[in-house]
């Protein structure tokens, strides 16, 4: 190690390493996404624990190239290159943190009813397809890139229908979740959120396999 | 059949051919390397989008002005231009037909690289992938988005002429001095700014606050900020090229400047800017003025900011705030942390930050952001605190600064 002209010679002293894990690297990421991306009790920060690393990466490229606009979240990633952030969507993809209380809903059992509904059947009047129809029928997503719905709160999850249907969060075309949040209403969005966020964390929440499920429309995050 | 000599022609001429196309690679491999040097992928692609397309929004106190399409498309990029062409732009600041560039594009610096440069940054530029994309017109206020403006701005603030070694100075500092001066066109950020947009050349490095992103370019020639003349070359190497160091970590708009430019650039080169930038600190004194700040114990504020300090940030950056270097940096005795404009500090305080991911450093440890944790009280005794302790000298930062900060831009 080089000593320095006229700097004080502690600063030559060894001083600790950081520990070379992903935990340490990713401090950054703790104060809204939570210990091990388990989550806090702010509505509007998701869980990102568990959630299939391809999605993760699909959210952590979208966010470095404005695709997905957040600005801190776009601030954060800007100068980071593909094989880091596939390193930590595969970090966050693997961890078990236990799932957060979940907190009562503030809607009536009539909305709850309704969101229920729409999750489960969706709505085929209105060509709005089921979320459990690419999310599976526990909610907990499908590999390589379709996340869980679970043990998400209302806000945030009303809060990326809205971005979704105002272009705000855009994914690789055919963005399917940008037309079935257009078809959605403000009240559907309010059900759906309500409902979604009332289902409670199965024990094990990893994603189904890839191709579990045929799903009902096109997704470039998700090819077939 | 063929004769002899027409055969031996034929061979002759292949083998011209193959050593022709061999020196056309060679100089579009430099010529990417230059590009590399002046940083031209910055402005001239688009995150997400076509590599020198163009099309990037750069706002300024003047208006939105946007990148132009650099790509050989003949009719939207510079595909119709010649050597002489793109030289004359670099050197002089006009287009082929003699129009006035804005100076967004650096040609202040730039009118400082050689021909021989010049010409196989255009050759490289000649090899990428042509994209059709037409350029987007600025949308500048009025009287802005008058260019003959220009004239005016010129006038006072460009000085045409490519780079003159200083004979006085080794080969290196020389080398360093028309990276730093030329193509690298620190200038552009590390020079204070005046009302017109300009910076005078016997202000040149002496630091400023960068217009509409309200992050703080610090002075090169003053040891109390990024004068870098205490440093050590291997210190100031691998601040540039890996985006950490010993001593401090490249952050906001520099953070940029190493992931695109710098992290690529050969050993030779970095080491020829480190030994010209510690030139330019060399001499100054470094800083003596105390901070003003009373002892801990007589001021609520910084016994306040101790304990935010320990609370949230000694875990990282330790009690005596030397840090963890290089993953975690030290702010005991970090220039970054004292100088007399405070925004950086609260800053990253405030919207925390990854070093650059480069090839020396492709996983940085990241700093956490406090916005939503910490008050505005809170972070402003938490960076008064950091500026005063462990012997640092900094002024102190009151809260409504903080408030400021908030909604600073993050991008």
């Amino acid at each position: 190690m080089s000593l320095t002209l006229g700097s004080p010679a502690a600063h030559a002293q060894a001083t600790e390493r950081a520990p070379d894990t992903m935990e340490a690297r990713l401090r950054a990421c703790e104060p809204c996404h939570g210990r091990q991306g388990g989550g806090t009790n702010s509505d509007y920060f998701p869980r990102l624990a568990g959630k299939p690393s391809g999605y993760l990466m699909n959210q952590l490229v979208a966010f470095r190239d404005g695709r997905r606009r957040y600005p801190p979240m776009n601030y954060l990633l800007e100068y980071q290159a593909d094989p880091y952030l596939q390193k930590i969507a595969e970090y966050f993809a693997a961890l078990r943190p236990p799932p957060l209380p979940q907190p009562v809903a503030d809607v009536s059992a009539a909305v709850l009813a309704r969101g229920r509904s729409l999750v489960a059947e969706g709505d085929q009047a209105r060509g709005v397809p089921a979320c459990s129809g690419c999310h599976g029928p526990k909610l907990t997503g499908m590999e390589p890139a379709i996340p869980g719905l679970v043990g998400l709160r209302a806000n945030y999850i009303s809060a990326q229908l809205g971005a979704f249907r105002y272009g705000t969060r855009t994914a690789a075309e055919p963005d399917c979740m940008q037309l079935v949040a257009a078809s959605l209403t403000e009240s559907d969005v309010t059900a759906v959120a309500a409902w979604l966020a009332s289902v409670p964390v199965p024990p094990d929440p990893s994603p189904v396999p890839k191709g579990t499920l045929q799903m009902p429309l096109g997704c470039g995050s998700e090819p077939n | 059949m063929l004769s002899l000599p027409i055969l031996l022609a034929g061979w002759l001429l292949a083998g011209l051919s193959a050593a022709a196309r061999a020196d056309d690679h060679a100089l579009v491999t430099r010529g990417e390397y230059l590009a590399r040097a002046g940083d031209c992928i910055a402005c001239h692609t688009n995150p997400g989008g076509a590599l020198f397309a163009g099309g990037l929004a750069m706002a300024t106190p003047f208006g939105t002005i946007y990148s132009s399409n650099i790509t050989p498309d003949p009719k939207t990029g510079i595909g119709s231009w010649t050597a002489d062409d793109f030289y004359g732009v670099m050197h002089t600041g006009r287009f082929p037909d003699g129009g006035l560039i804005y100076p967004a594009m650096p040609f202040g610096s730039y009118t400082k690289v050689t021909r021989e440069d010049s010409d196989a940054i255009f050759a490289y530029l000649r090899s990428v992938p042509p994209v059709r994309q037409p350029n987007r017109p600025h949308d500048l206020r009025f009287p802005f988005n008058n260019r003959q403006l220009i004239l005016g701005w010129r006038t006072l603030f460009f000085h045409e002429g490519e780079y003159q070694p200083d004979p006085t100075k080794s080969a290196e500092w020389n080398r360093g001095a028309y990276l730093v001066e030329g193509l690298g066109h620190c200038a552009m950020c590390h020079s204070p700014i005046n009302a017109l947009g300009g910076s005078s050349q016997s202000q040149a490095f002496e630091g400023g606050l960068i217009p509409m992103q309200n992050w703080y370019a610090p002075s090169l020639t003053s040891n109390k900020e990024a004068g870098l003349g205490e440093w050590s070359i291997d210190e100031i190497v691998d601040l540039l090229r890996t985006g950490v160091s010993h001593r401090g970590a490249v952050y906001g708009p520099m953070a940029e400047v190493t992931f695109n430019s710098l992290q690529y650039l050969n050993d030779a080169d970095v080491r020829a800017m480190a030994i010209y930038l510690k030139s330019l600190g060399e001499g100054t004194p470094p800083g003596a003025e105390v901070s003003g700040i009373p002892a801990p114990e007589g001021s609520l504020l910084l016994s306040f900011g101790q304990t935010v300090y320990e609370t949230h940030c000694a875990s990282c950056h330790a009690k005596d705030g030397r840090g963890m270097p290089p993953e975690y940096p030290p702010l005991a005795a970090n220039p970054s942390i004292q100088m007399e404009s405070a925004v950086n500090p609260v800053r990253m305080v405030l919207n925390g930050g990854f070093p650059p991911g480069t090839q020396s450093n492709p996983m940085p440890y990241g700093m956490p952001p406090f916005a939503q944790t910490l008050s505005d009280d809170e972070v402003a005794a938490v960076v008064t605190y950091i500026r005063a302790a462990w012997g640092n000298r900094g002024s102190p930062v009151s809260s409504r600064q903080a408030n400021e900060l908030r909604t600073a831009p993050v991008e």
